[in-house]
């Protein structure tokens, strides 16, 4: 069975695998983080947040300082998909942020059955107001 | 040696001598300082004899929901009324929270608007009542009592919100209390408008009001009510404002006794106890329904508002079965001398606003649900701060703490069914604002800040855009209020207002909600000034979610030595509406034009000045190059980005006459970017080899733990750090110093100092 974890990944509880929803594309071991079967690359924060006054002439600018901030971004090795980014101090380890506990989610989602779109959750929607 | 120093063995004292030493010291307390048994527990307090004994005489589901409802609108009712009849901006504008508590102390039922931050943290100060003064023969709690309180340390979020307290009683016996809280503005404080960002002690706060009697028989004393208008900018809205909520609760106590005229004190305190138990439950039943996981996130923020360095906010968030568990420990230590620090109650309260509004907003407002999910610290923590650390500008904390909750929490939330919101990327977090004080074109004397701060763009979802300028994050249905209203009262104007910042934006799959700019500069007096205060002018206070950018980063811009209102008279053309444009084109001759941080002091402004800053974005959702190529060309038709920004981003090829689509050669581009990614990407254990530091990098002044290692605090420098269990003082240097002794070091290089003795 597979459980959608995120945008782009699923756990594969029968092999236990980090998976990418995109294209299937087997990532690594769930017992470990995602990321350890991404490709990373350093973004200069300046190229996605461009600066909206002049650089030359001010010391701040709309953008990040690329000297305090860098972003990681996490690719699908398949794919290409940015699977996650990650805003952080230069040198400041990449976090292992996602650590499911395997032998509870199988055992909960054995009882639920496989979904294969997850759950959107409502809409807001408008009310039709208070009637008699 | 003598006696002194000679160890003797210890005498245990003996039952009645223990019961004599508990006496003297209790009748011998020198100071009811904060009391950290009810400061560190926001959960329920135990169900009492008496709740027992309601709830056997009535627990009808379908009473108690009739009850509910009644009450609750009544708390509507009196949240009405203050936001209609309050004087202070923040009253108008909802930063208000209505409610009725049990007999206990906990917030059982709370209004639905306003700011529900409340909901976690105003309990506090009554449950003080009830310890110290209830039975203290020199205060005592009467019925005609009224309470007030704003020292954050006894409760609530900064000193700048005011509570009026009412005990409720029926036939002499007390059964629950009535509060209403309103963020007031001004205190006293060093600056005006209650949230000073210069602040280096609690005593320079202002005001500090524990709670204390100041209505009997439903009157407010005179007496008292003359100091505290003495202590504030704002006398007639002290007055006021203390009148406006004193008349919310006698309207929420009328509601309450027609309630116990029709169904009698058992059903009230039974709805008030079972409305409580039965929202605790059904949170625990709610949180089992995620996955078994954790989550680890940190937020930076990038200054102190004194002066720029990297403060994280470390969170990692632990679901196992019907526990949820929020560790922060790791976050920075707190400031000395610095007041960006939070009491722990301040951070719980903005937690229970990531359930309250964006993940359960079904549940009925109140403590319950926060109250069976567990909070973890370090001593001293910029996140847990102690007495005597400063806590004007305690949202810093708070609010990069709530973003830190809701960036974890999206990651449990997305493979649960059970859904009542939709997963959802961080909101943006910070109050880019101004706040102004001063005298006015009517020769009063104000402190109070625009309400705009209520503008913060809204992080994109799992299937649409963020909303623009939206709500601030700790009350869903706050308003912004009419600019021009506000200006009758204010003496300036914001010549730009609500156009949005193109290009200051947080790119994703779905993009996050944009903010507007603000242009103000004085005009009708000699005594008025500004500040801001809020991080993120180097390091975005966001991360995105799932593939998703956080937002930029925002800065203060100033034009000073123009008079703007004189070109608009002479020169109008000159006048620009944007700041891309003022800035990079400087179309005052003779001006100087300068960017700084949003941690602006108070600054005396003169006539004509420009002072320009812009609200932040929320943050993205999910790979760019899955937008829907129409939503990027509707993004330029809004003016929310440049057509160059767009096709180098998102890849989105178009006619630049026509902003027509070419559908194939977007696929092309988006390819060819996909293959470009996998091109430059480099596998995660090759990359974390030449990345991963031991330490915080030496050009940065770096607050907390670094990667895993909680158990070590830096505290600005790799050299300097505390053990996280083992507090330490943590004072920063006065930004003006730290400049002077760079200069003089520069003279000193150049030989300059000119035989200067030291």
């Amino acid at each position: 069975m597979k459980v959608p974890m995120t945008e782009y990944l699923c756990v594969d509880l029968d092999s236990e695998k980090w998976e990418c929803r995109v294209c299937n594309h087997e990532i690594g071991p769930a017992t470990k983080g995602y990321k350890e079967g991404m490709l990373v690359y350093d973004r200069d924060p300046r190229e996605i947040h461009p600066p909206i006054i002049d650089p030359e002439k001010y010391r701040f600018t709309f953008s990040p300082d690329p000297e305090w901030v860098r972003i990681l971004e996490y690719y699908c090795p398949h794919c290409g998909t940015m699977v996650e980014t990650e805003y952080a101090v230069p040198g400041h380890p990449p976090l292992h942020d996602m650590q499911p506990d395997l032998p509870a989610l199988r055992a909960q989602w054995a009882k639920r059955g496989e979904v294969t779109v997850p759950v959107v959750g409502p809409a807001v929607t408008a009310d039709q107001g208070h009637s008699h | 040696m003598n006696d002194i120093a000679t160890p003797v063995k210890a005498k245990t004292p003996s039952a009645e001598e223990l019961a004599l030493i508990k006496k003297f010291l209790s009748d011998t307390t020198l100071f009811l300082g904060p009391d950290p048994e009810i400061m560190q527990n926001h959960d329920l307090m135990p169900r009492t004899e008496a709740e027992d004994e309601a709830i056997r005489k009535m627990s009808d589901a379908h009473t108690i929901a009739k009850i509910r409802d009644r009450i609750q609108a009544g708390c509507d009712e009196g949240y009405e009324m203050v936001e209609q009849m309050g004087a202070a901006p923040g009253a108008k504008w909802g930063d208000v929270i209505t409610g009725v508590y049990s007999a206990s102390g906990d917030l059982a039922i709370a209004s639905a608007g306003g700011v529900l931050i409340f909901s976690a943290l105003v309990h506090h100060p009554i449950k003080f009542i009830i310890k110290n003064w209830m039975n203290d023969p020199t205060v005592g709690v009467r019925e005609g009592d009224g309470f007030i309180h704003n020292d954050s340390r006894y409760g609530n979020v900064h000193n700048t919100d005011q509570s009026m307290i009412l005990p409720i009683f029926h036939e002499g016996k007390l059964v629950c209390w009535v509060a209403s809280t309103v963020h007031e503005g001004e205190n006293g404080a060093i600056e005006p408008g209650g949230m000073p960002s210069m602040a280096e002690s609690p005593c320079d706060e202002g005001l500090k009001m524990s709670p204390f009697k100041v209505a009997e028989n439903y009157e407010i004393k005179r007496d008292i009510l003359t100091f505290l208008q003495n202590s504030v900018r704002e006398p007639k809205l002290q007055y006021e404002d203390m009148k406006v909520k004193l008349f919310a609760c006698l309207r929420i106590k009328q509601r309450i006794e027609e309630t116990l005229k029709t169904d009698g004190p058992s059903a009230l305190v039974s709805t008030l106890r079972l409305t409580m138990e039965n929202v605790r439950a059904e949170v625990k039943r709610r949180i089992s329904e995620w996955p078994d996981m954790t989550v680890r996130t940190y937020i930076i923020q990038d200054s102190t508002l004194r002066e720029n360095c990297v403060v994280k906010i470390n969170c990692k968030l632990t679901k196992t079965g019907d526990r949820l568990i929020f560790d922060f420990r790791g976050s920075a230590p707190e400031f000395t001398n610095r007041p960006t620090n939070t009491i722990v109650a301040g951070l719980k309260g903005m937690l229970a606003q990531v359930f309250l509004c964006y993940v359960w907003p079904d549940l009925p407002r109140g403590q319950a649900a926060f109250a069976p999910i567990e909070v973890i610290t370090d001593p001293h923590s910029i996140v847990n701060c102690s007495y005597d650390a400063p806590n004007s500008q305690s949202l810093m904390s708070i609010f990069t703490g709530f973003t830190a909750g809701q960036h974890a929490v999206a990651k449990f939330l997305y493979s649960c069914p059970e859904k009542y919101t939709k997963v959802h990327a961080p909101t943006f977090n910070m109050i880019n604002t101004f706040i102004w004080g001063g005298v006015s074109q009517h020769g009063e004397t104000l402190g109070n800040l625009c309400a705009d701060l209520n503008g913060m763009g809204a992080g994109a979802t799992v299937d649409r855009d963020g909303e623009h300028a939206l709500a601030p994050i700790f009350a869903t249905m706050a308003d912004i209020g009419e600019q021009e209203l506000n200006e009758e009262d204010v003496p300036f104007l914001q010549l730009v207002s609500k156009k949005m910042t193109r290009d200051a934006i947080a790119p994703g799959k779905y993009r996050g909600g944009q903010g507007y700019t603000m242009i103000v500069a004085t005009k009708d007096s000699e005594q008025w000034g500004f500040m801001t205060t809020c991080q993120g002018a180097k390091i975005p206070p966001l991360q995105g979610l799932f593939g998703g950018y956080a937002c930029g980063a925002y800065p203060l811009s100033k034009v000073k030595g123009v008079d703007v209102y004189d070109v608009l008279l002479d020169t109008p053309e000159k006048f620009k509406h944007s700041i891309e444009e003022i800035m990079n084109e400087q179309p005052f001759e003779g001006a100087s034009y300068t960017t700084h941080h949003m941690g602006m002091g108070f600054e005396i402004s003169k006539r004509g000045e420009l002072f320009m800053i812009s609200q932040g974005a929320g943050a993205g959702y999910g790979d760019l190059l899955e937008r829907d190529p129409a939503g990027v060309i509707r993004d330029i038709e809004q003016g929310l980005i440049s057509p160059a920004v767009a096709e180098r981003l998102y890849k989105v090829k178009f006619d630049p006459a026509t902003l027509a689509i070419n559908h194939d050669a977007t696929a092309a581009a988006r390819d060819a970017e996909r293959k470009a990614r996998v091109a430059r990407g480099v596998p995660y254990a090759e990359f974390v080899k030449s990345w991963n530091k031991p330490t915080p990098p030496s050009h940065l002044q770096y607050f907390g733990c670094w990667g895993d290692d909680v158990g070590k605090l830096y505290m600005g420098d790799v050299g300097k750090y505390r053990e996280a269990a083992a507090p330490r003082p943590n004072y920063m240097p006065h930004p003006k110093d730290v400049r002077i002794a760079e200069l003089e070091a520069r003279l000193a290089a150049l030989g300059a100092l000119g035989g200067e003795k030291q």
